[in-house]
Formats: structure tokens, C-alpha cells, sequence
């Protein structure tokens, strides 16, 4: 990387806005600021689109995951000019304790191209989530093809992989739940629609339960414990125990709740051809960050890859930020700068407020990650499916929720027949969440073990293949740190948040460009040129 | 499409179908010359394409289309080839018609013709299918063309079966699919032979359909569904003969022609009809159809079998009635001898009777009873009213222990001995419905669960005894219609009407029970007889009369101050002689049309009704007895009433009631329509009428 292909020169050179980094947040703020009119130059110093939202090849994704960033020359030996000091550009790894193991070189190294393992999964999108709102009125839609995740699974007190009810249909269909159950858990999802849709005072839920603890008020509901847990972690997907005060950090509210039921609620059924609340885009959720860019450059964005900035160019005077120089040493000049988080700017923190983006984020927790390729399905009936364990289910002291996305072949991620498994789960400290990662991860092999071995003995006719045990061919672990992004002159965005969705990263990213472009419409509804295709999203059968 | 509001039609909108009507009518006037020439060239197949495109509604352009394939066909070198592209065109018309309008009739209809000529291939239908049921999953027209289509393919019906699963599983309020369900499993259900594999089938839809009822009680669809299935759970019922008269076993007298208040009953046990003939009345669980003189045999030494006529008590001009009447003629019976004639009548030994689906009356019922005269008393000429007054009422308690026999209860059950055909399963499977419907109560309100249980809870009664005598939960049903009538206003008839039938059937489940209703009419008379047995259920808010299989033998009968708006059924009390329907909420003659039936009925008061009171006669609309319905038995009398008489054409109802009634006592006052010039037209239809409104009328 220090060896930099030689550039051409970077023609203007004074831009409204420069991005560095391309993840999904940065990628959106520059399709957003085109649509506005704004003179953008989008950089990122890899080779792909997507940062920390990227989805790589498992060996990029190593080397991502492990090399520390180059350091860049001092760049003060090149000063700016007379009235332009330089400050330089830190990189800080926002990754640790990375653990890839290969189980079948050969057999990866046949299909090495047919990968796209997403860096910050297991992240689906939801219906009606703010992201495809996003998606629509950008026109990125027009990139970007979905699948829909067809099942969501819940690990219940008895050690049963159960569908989750999230739905008049799926409640009914439900095997699982007495006819007592259903009865009383569409009665809540009903009073929930009431809350949100009702006109009268009655309707509403009152503002003290609002403000109470979501597990408080499922109480109040008369939710049998059964119900409450799956409303809380397979439905709300609350992160902690919220049964537990001391272990809880983030308690959801009854009104955060209820906004999470009513993102699931009005996620069902939004698209024809998806089946439940959840779609996931083909080849890979880099392809959505690739789709706003594309849309940006589209508005006239320009975009440079494997470009570093180096340094920062301060007014001497000032004190203001001026531009940026490049790895290619060339300087370019912007109002506004705005940088992935991997970039710290060392003599600017500190002298400056932090504003930050995310208030949710709990900067201190990490989050675990992990990806393992699978021979074969984890669930003979279904390819693409969501598994949540709740707090406490794999063992007494797991205190964070861990969610298991399987995405396979059809999704193009991976080579037909293999299969893509993304866990994640919050913690403090990275063995302790390298611990919940692991459990889940033998859990599910063993459940599936057992449930084999079952099934083989009851029909021994079954055709072996289809019935083979699932291998793990390759394996990462690692802990990502989660930061918050913060907003001035020099903005940065957050990192990948440890939520399923998009819609806290939409949030951060809409106030990011709120921030600086007080006056301008985040994406004005019409923008499709193209009467054609009229804000439709595809979502393939 | 269903449940999406209509929005109203903007100027421009308007503009805009008034160019496209334009445009159509060039199109049609084309179309029509095309036609009316039999040019079936390529310029005037397209003519008709593009019109149907536009309007699939056009039914004579999807006629000339089929003209056209005909003469195309006629003209192809007939190779399979040729002949399929021709037919393949007019799939693709119908295709563009129906995106259109995807519930056009002409369409659907020229899509099943094509295909029903057997040149096309079948494979995208099903796939066209989809798409329609997709944007509208419960588009009959789709619904019927899959039906078509499956049968063609011969898709299996466990196939199709399972596809109706799928769609009530994506949205379990698609009502088309549970129907879809309910016809594939009466074809299943019909071909399985063995009754366990049927109830097994059954019992498992009880279990799927619970699902839809526990999600979301409020949703109709599923109750539908829990309907058909509770149909298909007791259907099959062969009839029975519940109730007749005279009870079997009973002894008559007959006392001649004498008048009501003139003839006290003189002994116990015994029943007196003042007629020259009297009815045999025969009620079925059931309608059936089939009773005549081969099928009922009468033994006797004055009535002959073959004299005896058979009708159905039923308002409606039909073959088949749950009730049916013979009359016997008693000219042949000595008035001046004692001598007891017995009466034996045979049914269900002979096939012939039958219910509406098929199933023949099959237990044989034998009747006999004994007739004997008595001997006329000396008539005295003093006409008295009856007076429905409070006072004129005794509680004879003793002597009616005696005079109503306990036969009139299960007379016919513990004749023939009857045995229960309801099988373990039947009420095992009711059982289990009734207290999953209980405890889904128990957690929520629903109107439709609470009316599903009261229904649950009488057919569970019902199914006990075939007589209903028996009324465990009455009391519990009883409270579900009340609560009803609060929760769901805009239906309180509707339930007012179910609970009266349900009170009926517990004022009157013994004969205990019974008596407390029967009184004494004037009480011990002179010659220490007692007056006529009036059974008196007034003030009791019914607003409908039932259980009439109980009630065949009552002469005089009081429904006062009671919110009967329809005396439904009333027919088969053949008996009646004198009936109070004061103070009720009777609307119009026509609500009394089951009185023209009533050829014993003499003295009748339907005094402070609402007829007349309003301009609408809902009643009409279901009743046969109006001057534009042809069923009704006119029989024109023009030496009395010239039809132009301006009377009968402005008191048209009343007449059609009143002509066929020998009255002789009318009380009609407190009736919107009651005015002078109507109580004037009243002894002109009721040549009989002695009081009217309490006047006596030959003194004036």
C-alpha cells in the first residue's frame, strides 16, 4: 500500500464536502449531499467500497481484519503553503482479537472468488426500515436486488429452536404456541397497531407506561414469560437481559419497544415476494453502500479508491480546517470533511466538543463478530434464516442476546452448496464475548447433530448427501469496537452498531448531514428521473 | 377488491372517460358492422380485441369472437398446429381483457370456452392463477376458474387441498380459500367409505380452524369455516317424526258443532274437537316431502286411506314442510252413539318420505288412538264473547294434572321406543367445541364466539334428546343472547328472536312446567265442568314463537303483551280455535299470513299492534300472500267480492288473511290502520263476525 499507483491529478481541487471511507453512512451522506448540489469527492483508501461495511473475499476480509493500517510519512516534510499548517491523520485499529481459522484450504481456494462475507453481519434490513426508505427516494434502488430471509428462529427455555411469531399469520401458523397463547399475543400485537394507528385517547398508551421499562409493561400486559421473551429478544431484539437490573445496561422503554414491534409490524407484508419482516441484498450488504455511491456519482460525485488522505490542512491563523492531502500528495480543499472511523486526527480531539451522533451506542461495549462457512444447511427446510438466543439460554452468566444469520448460496455469498453463518453478540470484554460466540457456534452444531443422527435412524433411506452433517470449512472471530461519530468541521461517522438493522446507522447518518446542511432536504421525495422504475425495490421470489 | 374506499371522480377524470367513450363507441359501431357481416378478417379480429381490451364487459364482441374461431377453424388446413394458434389468439385476448378488469364475467367465461375445446395447453393457467388470486386473493371469478382449471388438469384434490392451506396460512381472513377448503373436503368426505376415517378428517379441521378463531376471535372467516364444520359434524340426519296429532294413545271425543264458549270440557283425559272433521298433524324434525296416502296409512272404520288428503303447513308454496296436515272426515261416526272407533296410522314402513338431502324417513312410527262421539247436548243459542280478561282465568291445578295427559310430552318417544342415533363421537366432538369455545370466551370478547357457544349449547341439548325435552344450559344460553343484545345493538332482533325460541323451549321442556302456563278459561262452569284449557304465555317478551311441536294440541292460546313482530309457524296448531296476539309488535297483515291456515280459528284479537303504523311492509318481500306473487291460493269468490270492489284492492293483505278465516269474534282496535271505514269492510270479508272490538254486530 505505501507503493501508490501514480494519479492523475484530482481535477478541481476545492469541493464543498470530501468523504473518506465509503461504508454505508459515508456512501449515503454522498449521494444525499450530490442530490443536493453539493461538490463532493468520495475517497476511500482500500481497494473496495464499503468499508466497515464491506463485504470481501474471506482472505481480503483477513487481511482487513488483521493488518495494521500503514502509516502514512510525516507529511509536514511537504508543507501546504505559507498560510496552511498540516495535522496529521491517525489510524486506529477498530479491531482486535481476530481469530480465522481454515478448516479446508483446498476446498476455499477452488471457489476463493465466490465469496462475499459482510464485515459487520449478521446485519438483514428490515421492510420498513429507514435504510430502504433511504434506498427509495435515493434511486439507489435501481442497484440493489433483496431476497427475503425466510424464517426467524427462536432458541426457547427448553432448548427448542421455535419460529417466531411476529405476525398474525406466523402466530397462526405457530406449532409451538398453546391456543391460549396466540390468542393473548395477537390480542398485544392488536393493542400495539391501536397505540400507533387509534385516534381516541384510550387508544394510547398512557405517557407513564411510555416511560417505564418495555419488560415492566409486558408484565403489566399479563404476557406469559414465554411470550415476553420472544417479544423482547426475537422481536424487539433487545441486546441485554431486561430482566436483570444490574446486568441490563441498556433498558428499552415501553416506547422504544413499541417503535421496534411497529418497525416489525409495518415490515411484514410491505413487499410482495418478501415472506416475513426481513430482506437481505444479493451479494452481500456492500452492495447497498456500492448502490448510493453509485447513485452519487450519478449527481456528479466523485469517487478515487485506494486513496489515503494523509494529513489535514489547517488555516495557520484560524485554526480551520482547510483540506486534506492526499496519499498522492495532492491538496484539496473542502468546507467540510467527513471520516470513516478508523481515522483519528490526533491534535483536533480534544480541543473540540464532541458531538456525537449515536446516542444508543454504548461506546465502551465491543462486539463480537463472527462468520463461518458451512458445508450445508443448518435447517434442512430453509436456506436464509435469523436464529436469536436470549440472554441466558446458552448459559446462566451470558448476559447479551447473540443473533445467528444464515444466508446461503442463492444470495449469491458464497458457492452454491456452501452455506454462510454471521453471529454477533455486545459485550465488555472480548473473551467474555468470544465465549457467547463459541457456545452458540457448538450449539448449533450439536443441535444439529443430534437432530441428524434422529432423523437418519427413523429413514435410513434418506440420501446421505442432503442429510450430511454440516462441516465448518472456515471460521473468524474478532471484536469490533463500537464508536458513536461525532459532528464539526471534521465530522466521522460511527461504526457498525451492534443492532440487526440500519435504522440507528440511518439515524446517525441523517443528523450527520442535518448537521452540516442545515437548509438542504435529506433526499427530496422524486428523485427518480427514470418514470420506469418508480420506487419500487426488488425483492426476488 | 375488498375493504378499499372508493374515491370520488375528479373533473378531469370525467373529461377524460367521456373521450374514451367517444372512442369506444367508434369502436363499437366498427365492431357491430364487422359483425353483422361475418367478416372475420385480421383488421376486424383486431377491431374486437382492442374493444374488449377497453371493455371486457362486451359480451356481444366475446360472442362474435367465438363465431370467428369457429370460421377460422373452419378455414385452417385443421392441422393441430393451426388450430391451436387460433385458439392460443383468444387466450391472449382474454389475458389482456382480464388485466383490465380481472373480474369480468365475459372474460373468465371465454377463457373456460376455449379451453373447454381441448386445443391449449393447460400449463399457464395455473400460473395466471396465481397472479390474479395474488391481487385479489379472493376474486370468485379466480376461485371458480381454479376449480375449472384443476379439474382439467386433474390436479388432485389433496394438491389443491393443500394449496388452499398455503393461502389461509399466508392471511388466514381469506374467506374464498376456507370455501375453497369446505368444497375439496365434501368431495373428500364423500368418498370416504369408512365413517372413523371421515370424523378423523373433520376432527383435524376442528384443530386448524381453532388456530384461526384463537388468533384473532374477531375475524369472520374462521367462524364460517367452524360453521360448515359443525354442519358436516351432524349432517346426514335421517328425519324423524318428533310430535303428531292426536297424541298417540289418546282417546277423542268429538262433541259436535257446537260453539266454543257452549261446549265445556266435560272429562279428563280426553280431548274435544267441535268439528265435523278434525286434523291428524304430523311434524318432523325436519322438511321433508313425500307424505301422501302410500306413504301414510290410515286404518279406521269410517275414514278411508285413500280419502285422506296430505298437506304441507308451509307458507311458501311447497312440496315439503317440517309440518303436515290431513283432515279426516267424521260424517261416518254415530253422534248419537258412544261406541269408540280406533284410528291407526303407519308411517316410515314404506320409503317416500324423505328430508331435503335425500335421507329417508326410516324408523316406522305407529300412531292409534280411538275417536268417540258424544252426544249433543242441547245447544243453547246465547252467544257469549270471549273475554280475555284476567279474571276469567283459573288455575285448575288438579284438574289439569288429568286433563292435559303426560303423552303430550314424550308421547312419541316412549311409544317407539326411540334410540338416540347420535354417536359418541357427535357429542364428544361437541363437547370439546363447547369448551374450547368457552375458554376462548374466558380470555376475549367475541360477539360471534358467544353466539357459537348459545348455538353449541342447544345443539348439545338437542343432540341429547331429539325432542328437547331436556334443557341443561338454557339458562346459560339464555344469558348469552341477553349480553348479545347489549354488545351488539344493530342485531338485537336477531338474538331477541334466538332467545325466545330458547325460552319457549324452557317454559315448556316438561310437563310441569307446562302446567303452570295452562289455565282454566271461566272456570268451573255450572254443571261442574270446567271451561276450554287456554295456555297462556303472555308477558314473557318473546318476539318469536317456536316449539310448536309441543303446542299441536291447544284450542285457545294467549301471546298478549309479548314482542312478537311474526307468528312464523303458528300453521301447525291446527287446533286453535281462539288466539290473543294483543299487545304485540305486529307491523302488517301480511306478518299474519300463517292464520290463513288456521281453518278452526274463531276468535282472534290483534288488538294494539303496529299495523299499518309503518308505510314499509317488510313482510312482503318474504311472504307469498301479495297481489304480485302467483303461489298463494286465490281462490276468487265473485258473487261476494267483485275483484273491483275498491275495499278488497285498498285492504288487499287484510282480505288475503281474513277470507279464508271464519272469524266470529275480531278484536282489532289500537292499530294504525283501524279507522272507520276498515272496521266497515271487516263484516264484508268476515261474513261470520259476531263482535268486533267487543261490539256485537248483529244488534246494531
Amino acid at each position: 500500500m505505501t507503493e501508490l499507483p501514480p494519479y492523475p491529478p484530482i481535477e478541481p481541487s476545492d469541493f464543498d464536502l470530501v468523504i473518506v471511507g465509503t461504508g454505508l453512512p459515508e456512501s449515503i451522506l454522498a449521494a444525499a449531499a450530490s442530490a443536493a448540489g453539493k461538490s463532493v469527492l468520495h475517497l476511500d483508501p482500500n481497494p473496495f467500497y464499503g468499508s466497515h461495511f464491506a463485504s470481501l473475499l474471506p482472505d481480503d476480509l483477513s487481511s482487513f481484519l488483521e493488518k495494521p493500517r500503514p502509516s502514512y510519512p510525516d507529511p509536514a516534510a511537504a508543507p501546504g503553503g505559507d498560510d496552511l499548517a498540516t495535522a496529521s491523520v491517525d489510524l486506529r485499529s477498530l479491531y482486535s482479537d481476530v481469530e480465522i481459522s481454515s478448516f479446508a484450504p483446498e476446498t476455499l481456494e477452488q471457489h476463493s472468488r465466490k465469496f462475499n462475507l459482510d464485515l459487520s453481519g449478521p446485519r438483514v434490513l428490515f421492510c420498513a426500515d429507514k435504510a430502504i426508505d433511504a434506498i427509495l427516494r435515493s434511486g439507489a434502488n435501481q442497484y440493489v436486488e433483496f431476497k427475503s430471509i425466510d424464517a426467524s428462529l427462536f432458541y426457547d427455555k427448553g432448548g427448542n429452536l421455535v419460529n417466531v411469531p411476529d405476525s398474525r399469520a406466523a402466530i397462526f401458523k405457530d406449532k409451538s404456541l398453546s391456543l391460549v397463547e396466540k390468542n393473548v399475543l395477537m390480542k398485544f400485537f392488536k393493542r400495539v397497531q391501536q397505540h400507533f394507528s387509534g385516534d381516541g385517547e384510550s387508544d394510547r398508551i398512557s405517557e407513564e407506561d411510555l416511560a417505564s421499562p418495555f419488560v415492566e409493561f409486558l408484565a403489566k400486559m399479563r404476557l406469559p414469560e414465554k411470550i415476553k421473551s420472544v417479544i423482547l429478544y426475537a422481536i424487539a431484539m433487545a441486546d441485554y437481559d431486561q430482566e436483570d437490573k444490574e446486568a441490563c445496561k441498556v433498558v428499552i422503554s415501553t416506547k422504544e419497544g413499541m417503535e421496534r414491534l411497529a418497525l416489525h409490524h409495518s415490515s411484514v407484508g410491505r413487499f410482495a415476494n418478501a415472506v416475513g419482516a426481513l430482506i437481505y441484498p444479493i451479494y452481500g450488504q456492500g452492495e447497498l453502500a456500492q448502490a448510493f455511491c453509485r447513485r452519487a456519482a450519478v449527481k456528479g460525485c466523485i469517487y478515487v479508491l485506494r486513496m489515503p488522505v494523509i494529513a489535514l490542512l489547517i488555516d495557520k491563523e484560524s485554526g480551520q480546517y482547510r483540506g486534506v492531502r492526499l496519499g498522492s500528495g495532492q491538496d484539496i480543499f473542502s468546507r467540510k470533511l467527513v471520516l470513516e472511523p478508523s481515522f483519528t486526527v490526533p491534535s483536533l480531539r480534544g480541543s473540540l466538543p464532541l458531538n456525537s451522533l449515536m446516542e444508543n451506542v454504548q461506546v465502551k461495549a465491543k462486539v463480537a463478530r463472527g462468520i463461518c462457512i458451512l458445508t450445508s444447511s443448518l435447517r434442512p427446510d430453509v436456506s436464509n434464516f435469523l436464529i436469536v438466543y436470549p440472554p441466558r439460554s446458552l448459559y446462566p452468566e451470558q448476559v447479551t442476546s447473540v443473533r445467528v444469520l444464515q444466508i446461503g448460496a442463492n444470495l449469491a455469498v458464497c458457492p452454491s452448496g456452501m452455506f454462510v453463518l454471521y453471529l454477533s453478540a455486545l459485550c465488555d470484554e472480548a473473551s467474555e464475548g468470544k465465549k457467547i460466540l463459541h457456545s452458540a457456534i457448538n450449539g448449533l452444531i450439536n443441535l444439529d447433530d443430534s437432530k441428524i443422527s434422529e432423523s437418519t435412524s427413523a429413514s435410513t433411506v434418506q440420501t446421505e448427501e442432503a442429510r450430511a452433517d454440516p462441516l465448518l470449512l472456515w471460521k473468524a472471530l474478532y471484536i469490533q469496537e463500537l464508536t458513536a461519530g461525532q459532528v464539526e468541521t471534521v465530522s466521522s461517522t460511527p461504526m457498525p452498531d451492534g443492532s440487526l438493522g440500519f435504522n440507528d446507522a440511518l439515524d446517525a447518518t441523517v443528523k450527520l448531514f442535518q448537521t452540516i446542511y442545515p437548509h438542504e432536504p435529506f433526499f427530496p421525495e422524486t428523485p427518480t428521473e427514470d418514470p420506469e422504475d418508480d420506487g419500487a425495490l426488488s425483492v426476488e421470489m | 377488491m375488498h375493504g378499499r374506499p372508493r374515491t370520488a371522480p375528479k373533473p378531469e377524470d370525467a373529461a377524460a372517460s367521456a373521450a374514451k367513450a367517444q372512442k369506444l363507441r367508434a369502436l363499437q359501431s366498427q365492431f357491430l358492422s364487422y359483425h353483422h357481416n361475418r367478416i372475420y378478417t385480421k383488421e376486424a379480429l383486431d377491431a374486437s380485441a382492442k374493444l374488449l381490451e377497453v371493455n371486457p364487459e362486451y359480451y356481444t364482441a366475446w360472442n362474435y369472437r367465438k363465431l370467428a374461431v369457429e370460421h377460422r377453424v373452419k378455414e385452417s388446413d385443421s392441422s393441430p398446429e393451426s388450430v391451436k394458434s387460433v385458439f392460443d389468439d383468444e387466450l391472449k385476448v382474454v389475458e389482456n381483457a382480464l388485466r383490465q378488469n380481472f373480474k369480468s364475467y365475459g372474460a373468465w367465461y371465454h377463457r373456460k370456452w376455449v379451453l373447454s375445446k381441448g386445443h391449449s395447453s393447460l400449463d399457464h393457467e395455473l400460473q395466471l392463477l396465481d397472479r390474479f388470486q395474488k391481487a385479489d386473493s379472493r376474486n370468485f371469478h379466480a376461485w371458480n376458474y381454479r376449480r375449472f382449471v384443476a379439474a382439467l388438469l386433474g390436479r388432485s384434490v389433496e394438491d389443491e387441498l393443500q394449496y388452499t392451506e398455503d393461502l389461509i396460512g399466508n392471511n388466514f381472513s381469506n374467506y374464498s380459500a376456507w370455501h375453497n377448503r369446505s368444497m375439496l373436503l365434501s368431495e373428500i368426505l364423500k368418498k370416504k367409505e369408512q365413517e372413523s376415517s371421515s370424523q378423523d378428517i373433520i376432527s383435524k379441521e376442528y384443530e386448524f380452524v381453532l388456530n384461526a378463531l384463537y388468533t384473532d376471535p374477531d375475524d369472520q372467516s374462521g367462524w364460517f369455516y367452524h360453521l360448515w364444520l359443525l354442519d358436516q359434524t351432524f349432517k346426514a340426519k335421517a328425519p324423524l317424526l318428533v310430535s303428531s296429532w292426536p297424541v298417540p294413545g289418546s282417546d277423542l271425543v268429538v262433541s259436535g258443532n257446537v260453539s266454543l264458549a257452549d261446549h265445556p270440557l266435560s272429562s279428563f283425559s280426553e280431548f274435544a274437537v267441535a268439528l265435523e272433521r278434525f286434523p291428524v298433524v304430523l311434524y318432523f324434525n325436519q322438511t321433508v316431502e313425500g307424505v301422501n296416502s302410500s306413504t301414510v296409512t290410515i286404518q279406521s272404520t269410517f275414514v278411508q286411506n285413500e280419502d285422506v288428503t296430505w298437506k304441507p303447513l308451509s307458507p311458501q308454496n311447497s312440496r315439503a314442510s317440517k309440518v303436515w296436515v290431513g283432515y279426516l272426515d267424521l260424517s261416518g261416526v254415530d253422534h248419537h252413539s258412544s261406541a269408540s272407533h280406533t284410528v291407526e296410522i303407519k308411517l316410515g314402513h314404506h320409503q317416500g318420505i324423505m328430508s331435503s338431502n335425500g335421507l329417508q324417513l326410516s324408523i316406522p312410527f305407529d300412531l292409534s288412538f280411538t275417536v268417540s262421539a258424544k252426544p249433543l247436548e242441547t245447544q243453547s243459542s246465547k252467544e257469549e264473547k270471549v273475554a280475555w280478561e284476567e279474571d276469567r282465568f283459573y288455575a285448575c291445578e288438579t284438574h289439569l294434572q288429568l286433563a292435559i295427559p303426560s303423552l303430550c310430552y314424550d308421547g312419541i318417544a316412549v311409544e317407539n321406543k326411540y334410540e338416540p342415533t347420535t354417536s359418541d363421537w357427535q357429542i364428544g366432538t361437541i363437547a370439546e367445541e363447547i369448551s374450547q369455545i368457552r375458554n376462548l370466551l374466558a380470555i376475549s370478547d367475541s360477539k360471534i364466539g358467544k353466539i357459537t357457544l348459545a348455538r353449541l349449547l342447544m345443539a348439545h341439548d338437542a343432540m341429547s334428546s331429539p325432542y328437547a325435552t331436556k334443557t341443561v344450559h338454557a339458562e346459560e344460553v339464555l344469558g348469552l343472547y341477553s349480553e348479545l343484545m347489549k354488545l351488539d345493538s344493530s342485531h338485537s332482533q336477531y338474538y331477541r328472536d334466538e332467545r325466545s325460541l330458547v325460552l319457549l323451549q324452557q317454559l315448556l321442556s316438561s310437563r310441569e312446567m307446562l302446567l303452570r302456563y295452562c289455565f282454566c278459561y271461566g272456570g268451573i262452569t255450572s254443571s261442574s265442568t270446567y271451561g276450554p284449557i287456554c295456555l297462556r304465555l303472555n308477558n314473557q317478551s318473546i318476539s318469536r314463537m317456536g316449539s310448536f311441536d309441543k303446542l299441536l294440541w291447544v284450542q285457545m292460546l294467549d301471546l298478549s303483551d309479548n314482542e312478537l313482530h311474526s307468528i312464523e309457524g303458528l300453521e301447525a296448531m291446527q287446533l286453535l280455535q281462539c288466539l290473543n296476539l294483543g299487545r304485540n309488535k305486529l307491523r302488517s297483515f301480511t306478518a299474519l299470513d300463517p292464520l290463513r291456515y288456521l281453518k278452526s280459528l274463531k276468535v282472534l284479537s290483534i288488538s294494539h299492534n303496529e299495523i299499518g303504523l309503518h308505510s314499509i311492509d317488510t313482510t312482503r318481500y318474504s311472504c307469498s300472500a301479495s297481489p304480485l306473487s302467483h303461489n298463494g291460493e286465490i281462490i276468487w269468490s265473485h258473487d261476494v267480492f267483485p275483484p273491483e270492489d275498491s275495499d278488497v284492492t285498498n285492504y288487499w293483505e287484510a282480505f288475503m288473511v281474513f277470507k279464508s278465516l271464519e272469524l266470529t269474534q275480531l278484536d282489532i282496535v289500537g292499530n294504525a290502520v283501524t279507522n272507520e271505514k276498515f272496521k266497515s269492510f271487516l263484516p264484508k270479508v268476515l261474513p261470520k263476525l259476531q263482535f268486533l272490538d267487543g261490539q256485537n254486530l248483529h244488534r246494531i
